[in-house]
């Protein structure tokens, strides 16, 4: 990292401490270049090291420090791709979910212009409530990764204003066509953990982070759609299996409990939809496309354009 | 974004092209590193999906079960394909399916030479899959677009250009510059379709 930037990063994190002590530019510049430059850590993570350096030596809260002026980064939801960044954001609450925990304040989903999050506000940070279909500025949430997923939790020291402008949400709706040519495993009835705040889907009765738990029955189908071109993997949720499927949970279960085996539904399904066309729309969640609405490709095609175009070559 | 080793698409092409798609090639030395045929009209394929009719099964093996099936496309060309132990689900439905059957299958060329020194093409099923004959219709409309696409875009490049895309260059190289055949199998499938559909409507 060349010179400037490391006393830009030791100007902020200077600036961060201003209201508690006063530390020296240089002494923070020297403790980042042997970290970034000798040890090779990583810029941020470096700057986290010698924050909690200054943090410990003084015996101060990290929650105390300032937000930082200009500490944070203000990115765009879809440029997320790292898990323990601070960050600010302006998004749109798209929706808001139950909370599975009491230690879960709000949980649900921020949109911008260029994707969705997962985002989750603790009860203990003791934040004012977000309301669906508003737009915030919020300023130092962390990100969080799991399995791929990107998400962002809301802290003790965010900041939340509304805007006054509504941050619009939508282009990353995507449309994808194709021949459905794979349906991958997890696919079919599915248990998940029914840990607070933990909806991983067991391996045998157990949860990665749990053990072995008593697992809750859902539906879930991930599949492949591929057009010759580019393939897109999509995720049909409960109510889009069934919709695709025409089974529901119910009679998924009962499948199952007829034939002492999960893995009946998977199969009835992957008879019924392997090989036919679709058309899905939805948003895009880490690699796959969250199938919000589809519909089979029938329609007869018109194949006398393209016949003209072939005899004309 | 987090990068995963992408899936290989599965590409449309009739029965004529992919039965000449002799040429094989892998782009690294890694011993995982996945095997291309050659398309005539200049693309790699790892993976194919097409839709016929299903005319025959049978279980050629010797010692334990290897099915071999028989799809057809519009122009009455056949794919050829093999399931034996290792592709349980593709052996079944080739077992259990009764000829003659729309069916939809995704699946791997595999080449083989005979004793005679010619190379045969074949598909090594990873799903097969009955279906309507909407989906097969679509699936010919389908392939005849893609391998228009290729057929123009391999007309469309000079073979002495510098800066030829490398399958077109490879595919003149190794199968010469006659994209006719295939051009002949997009009218035929082409014109059964509108025979079909006026035979309908009579």
């Amino acid at each position: 990292m060349s010179e400037t930037d490391l006393h830009t990063h030791a100007e902020e994190i200077r600036e961060q401490f201003s209201d508690q002590i006063d530390i020296d530019v240089e002494d923070v510049e020297n403790r980042l270049d042997t970290l970034v430059n000798e040890y090779k850590v990583p810029a941020n993570e470096a700057r986290r090291s010698v924050v909690n350096t200054y943090l410990d030596e003084a015996g101060i809260d990290r929650d105390q420090l300032g937000g930082g002026g200009g500490g944070n980064e203000q990115v765009d939801l879809a440029e997320v791709d790292a898990p323990e960044e601070w960050v600010d954001i302006r998004a749109t609450v798209v929706e808001l979910w139950d909370p599975r925990a009491d230690a879960v304040a709000q949980v649900g989903l921020l949109g911008d212009g260029t994707g969705t999050i997962k985002f989750t506000k603790w009860s203990k940070s003791d934040l004012p409530e977000l309301e669906e279909g508003a737009s915030y500025s919020l300023r130092n949430v962390v990100t969080d990764e799991y399995q791929g997923r990107f998400s962002v939790k809301l802290n003790r020291t965010t900041t939340i204003e509304e805007l006054d402008e509504q941050i619009e949400v939508g282009s990353d709706s995507v449309e994808v066509e194709g021949a459905l040519v794979d349906i991958q495993s997890g696919s079919g009835l599915i248990k998940r953990c029914p840990e607070d705040d933990c909806t991983r889907v067991l391996q045998n009765g157990r949860c990665s982070e749990h053990g072995e738990v008593e697992g809750e029955f859902d539906l879930r189908i991930k599949c492949v759609l591929d057009d010759g071109e580019e393939v897109s993997e999509v995720i049909f949720d409960e109510e889009a299996t069934e919709e695709l499927t025409g089974i529901t949970l119910e009679e998924a279960k009962e499948m199952a409990m007829d034939a002492l085996d999960t893995t009946v539904v998977a199969d009835e399904m992957r008879a019924d939809i392997l090989g036919r066309y679709y058309k899905v729309t939805g948003p895009t969640f880490g690699r796959y496309v969250l199938a919000d609405n589809q519909e089979r490709l029938t329609g007869t095609v018109d194949a006398d354009e393209l016949l003209i175009k072939a005899r004309s070559i | 974004m987090a990068t995963t080793p992408s899936r290989e698409v599965a590409r449309r092409v009739f029965a004529r092209e992919f039965n000449d798609a002799s040429y094989t090639f892998k782009e690294s030395d890694d011993d995982r590193a996945p095997v291309y045929v050659l398309l005539p009209t200049g693309q790699r394929a790892n993976r194919v999906f097409l839709v016929g009719t299903l005319t025959e099964t049978e279980d050629v093996g010797e010692d334990s079960e290897y099915w071999q099936g028989r799809v057809v496309d519009p122009n009455g060309d056949t794919f050829f394909m093999y399931a034996g132990q290792y592709q349980p689900d593709a052996a079944s439905m080739l077992r259990e399916l009764e000829p003659p059957a729309y069916v939809a299958v995704v699946g791997k060329p595999r080449t083989y030479e005979t004793d005679e020194g010619d190379v045969n093409v074949s598909v090594r099923p990873e799903s097969i899959s009955e279906v309507d004959e909407a989906t097969r219709d679509r699936w010919v409309v389908e392939a005849a677009e893609r391998t228009l696409d290729r057929i123009r875009k391999f007309n469309d490049q000079d073979p002495e250009d510098p800066d030829i895309d490398e399958y077109v260059a490879m595919a003149n190289e190794e199968y010469g510059a006659d994209v006719e055949p295939y051009r002949q199998s997009v009218v035929g499938a082409l014109e059964s379709m509108e025979d079909a559909a006026e035979a309908s409507a009579d």
